[in-house]
């Protein structure tokens, strides 16, 4: 069984990437939403926000767009899932001997790819609109490092999602909440500018310790203790929707 | 690889299901001689698909045994995988991907050298080769359910399960899926197919059975079936065409739907 697991598991995911190529618009979709947030907020709303310590605001709330990419982009993972599931392909799959993970794999794997290429669009958009860094090549491999982490995780999570969606709209409607969490963090306003519980909850939530790191990491700032904090959140977060997301599976294929 | 020609390629014993108070299946027992067709009769919700569920390992049943081409569904699932191939009720391709790819998609997870020709030889078997290149979901109903089987029937696996294989289509399409399940059997394949069309298992199957409430209440070949009714009476009727023969009449036999 285990010797097919990797060749089945490329096969697979080169079939969910060529569902990509055919519909390119996903990745496009995916990349619209954060750069008109980007657009809105440095152009419009940016202005009369103090961010204390100098710096652009592009500088500043690029990192939140980039979790806010991939919180829009998982969605679609959910999304193809649960059409796979529907169509009957999925029954093929599971009365072939084809290695049960193999097929979840191949959706994570392929949803990996394109939530980086997304990531890509969008930091080329915010570059041309003058995001600067001086950010070394470790810097940028712990950027990419921690927004992969961030990504496998979150895609667990459009798995359980797409596993248990009974429509359409139900399986991709969880990433609503997600896409809205950089809001309440300090992802785009300093969190000591919020009321008393809201600030509370902005300073304990999992995006603002992702988003003080990666601002660290692109401004050369020390990481302080926000990078363990953030792996934390990403590393429990995966264990958990993974193992959410097996369980499911496992019952679902009996 | 351990069994012999005279062992059947299906055997059910007892076999029980039940969701919750509803109980689907309650007790089924039935063998399918090798390279033989059976059909699997019975109204909407009679138990035909969650029995052929179960014997393609999707799902698991409560109670009692089934063995396809030897093995033990429950206790040897991947063996029975590699050896039986599922046609279900709706069609099962990728319809972003083209026919072809389609094709090769399950000829390599089936592991077959080449999977390219093996693609371009199913098109060509089923009529698909000029639609080889194009997306399946432009498919018409007919060419869908022609790629599904020639999916299926890729790494030639010793048993093939079709559920409701020709639920939806329409006449020349059913009489294609039916010269292709006749010539599969003639090949040496099992085929047992799940039919709410009493016609179908009249015109194909070598034993019939009839699943009812749960339970198989009757099964033997058409003529066995036959006899269990008061013996013919002789009456004059005249022979009308059926509309089917009007049909088939006027539009042609040969499916030319094919391109």
């Amino acid at each position: 069984m285990t010797t097919h697991v990797l060749s089945d598991t490329g096969t697979l995911t080169g079939r969910s990437l060529r569902h990509i190529l055919r519909s390119p618009d996903t990745i496009i979709t995916t990349a619209v939403t954060p750069v008109a947030l980007m657009l809105l907020f440095v152009y419009v709303l940016g202005g009369a926000i103090d961010i204390g310590s100098g710096g652009s605001y592009i500088n500043y709330m690029l990192p939140g767009i980039l979790l806010i990419t991939i919180a829009s982009g998982i969605a679609y993972t959910a999304y193809r899932l649960f059409l796979d599931m529907q169509g009957g392909i999925f029954e093929r799959f599971q009365s072939m001997p084809i290695p049960r993970p193999s097929v979840l794999w191949a959706h994570v794997l392929t949803s990996l790819v394109a939530n980086l290429a997304s990531l890509v669009i969008v930091t080329g958009v915010a570059l041309a609109m003058g995001f600067r860094t001086g950010a070394s090549v470790v810097d940028w491999l712990a950027v990419a490092g921690i927004l992969v982490l961030f990504t496998l995780a979150l895609t667990w999570v459009a798995v359980i999602a797409g596993l248990s969606a009974k429509t359409v709209d139900g399986a991709s409607a969880f990433s609503y909440p997600l896409i809205f969490l950089p809001f309440i963090s300090s992802a785009f306003v300093p969190t000591d500018s919020m009321p008393g519980p809201v600030a509370w909850f902005a300073e304990n939530q999992p995006v603002t310790s992702i988003v003080n790191t990666l601002r660290a990491l692109f401004a050369e700032q020390p990481v302080g203790n926000d990078i363990w904090i953030a792996l934390a959140w990403c590393a429990g977060l995966l264990v958990a929707a993974y193992a959410g997301a097996t369980a499911i599976y496992r019952r679902k294929v009996s | 690889m351990t069994t012999g020609t005279r062992e059947p390629a299906i055997s059910v014993r007892g076999v029980t299901k039940s969701y919750r108070d509803l109980h689907v299946l309650r007790g089924v027992d039935f063998e399918v001689a090798a390279a033989s067709i059976f059909a699997l009769l019975g109204s909407n919700g009679a138990g035909k698909t969650t029995l052929v569920r179960i014997l393609s390992t999707l799902l698991k049943a409560d109670g009692g045994t089934a063995t396809v081409h030897g093995f033990d569904v429950s206790s040897a699932p991947r063996e029975v995988r590699e050896s039986i191939s599922l046609t279900g009720q709706f069609a099962a391709v990728d319809e972003v991907l083209t026919g072809r790819e389609n094709l090769v998609l399950v000829a390599k997870l089936r592991h077959l050298k080449n999977p390219g020709a093996v693609a371009d030889d199913m098109l060509a078997r089923f009529s698909l080769t000029d639609a080889g290149a194009r997306r399946a979901g432009t498919y018409s109903g007919g060419m869908r359910r022609r790629l599904d089987i020639a999916m299926s029937l890729v790494g030639n696996p010793p048993v093939v399960f079709l559920d409701e294989p020709t639920t939806g289509l329409d006449p020349q399409a059913r009489i294609e899926v039916w010269r292709t399940v006749r010539q599969l059997a003639e090949d040496g394949t099992t085929i047992l197919l799940t039919t709410q069309y009493l016609d179908e298992a009249e015109h194909l199957a070598d034993r019939i059975a009839i699943l009812h409430e749960g339970t198989i209440i009757q099964n033997g070949t058409l003529t066995e079936l036959k006899q269990l009714l008061p013996r013919a009476r002789v009456e004059y009727v005249e022979k009308q065409p059926t509309l089917e023969d009007v049909f088939l009449a006027l539009v042609g036999h040969s499916g030319g739907e094919s391109r």
